[in-house]
């Protein structure tokens, strides 16, 4: 059955908000392989202008994986995640996360087209801080294998 | 941090990352992305797989590294976006596998925006498409 295209545009409620750890940032890097003291010597992060240590680019897919369970669990729009595969991602960043900073996502959805027996969904997460400081745009492109072969 | 003079067509030094199964327990960890797909032998080869694979997100995390490593500085990412197009096996040895990155530069921006079109290969193979990071020039 493929996802109904209506869900194009609808928009979630924004996540509570998600406190980024300094050891959080330290441990991600760690994960990564990247030993840049930017990711972990506060007192380097403070020298180059920051509050406190940077994350790595990629690490708004913390919060962002976490937001869109509330997509891929929406009864009505009833994604099998078993058959979802990632196709594209992408960060688009205003500024730096910084450890300290609070960011509440939103997520959307921006794109579903059916093609070839299989959807394509286009999932955006804008992360904010609770004032509404725009902070980075993550989107990211689902493909859901069809059933017929 | 390195003084960064880019030049569109200019070519960026290989850099290669390992990958082993312990990498990406620990990244499954500090993510959060517990699927079984990328620890557990079983549940990979049972959805048809050849056998474990890297989350793409941690392919995507060392295609960050190589800019942050090629630019010389941690903090210079403005835009990063990659295709997942072939996954990438992670064979239960203590080698493991290599993921291999170089780059060109696509585009030089007169206000000091520098963009990369990065190539990635594990097993002779591209792992990813229209990969490109935008950074800022200090």
């Amino acid at each position: 059955m493929p996802l109904d295209q209506s869900f194009t545009g609808r928009t979630y409620p924004p996540t509570e908000p998600y406190q980024v750890g300094r050891e959080k940032i330290r441990e991600f890097a760690t994960a990564i392989g990247a030993d840049d003291a930017l990711y972990h010597d506060v007192e380097a992060a403070q020298k180059a202008g920051y509050r406190d240590v940077v994350a790595p680019p990629t690490f708004p897919i913390i919060l962002s994986f976490a937001a869109m369970e509330q997509i891929v669990t929406d009864p009505e729009l009833g994604m099998d995640y078993t058959r979802v595969v990632h196709g594209d991602q992408r960060f688009s960043y205003r500024r730096p996360i910084v450890a300290g900073d609070e960011l509440v996502v939103v997520s959307s959805i921006d794109d579903i087209t059916h093609r070839g027996g299989h959807d394509f969904l286009t999932t955006r997460a804008e992360l904010a801080t609770p004032a509404g400081e725009p902070v980075v745009t993550v989107v990211c492109k689902l493909v859901v294998r069809g059933h017929g072969e | 941090m390195s003084e960064m003079a880019y030049e569109k067509g200019q070519q960026l030094p290989l850099q290669t990352f390992r990958v082993t199964r312990a990498d990406l327990v620990r990244y499954a960890g500090a993510s959060g992305d517990f699927n079984p797909i990328h620890w557990s032998e079983r549940t990979a080869v049972g959805v048809g797989l050849p056998g474990v694979i890297a989350h793409g997100m941690y392919t995507m995390a060392l295609a960050g590294r190589a800019v942050t490593g090629w630019v010389g500085a941690a903090d210079a990412v403005l835009d990063i976006g990659v295709r997942f197009t072939r996954p990438v096996p992670v064979p239960d040895t203590d080698e493991g596998t290599e993921v291999e990155f170089t780059a060109v530069i696509k585009n030089v921006s007169e206000d000091g925006l520098v963009t990369f079109d990065l190539t990635a290969i594990c097993a002779g193979e591209k792992v990813l498409a229209q990969a490109r990071v935008v950074v800022k020039q200090i």
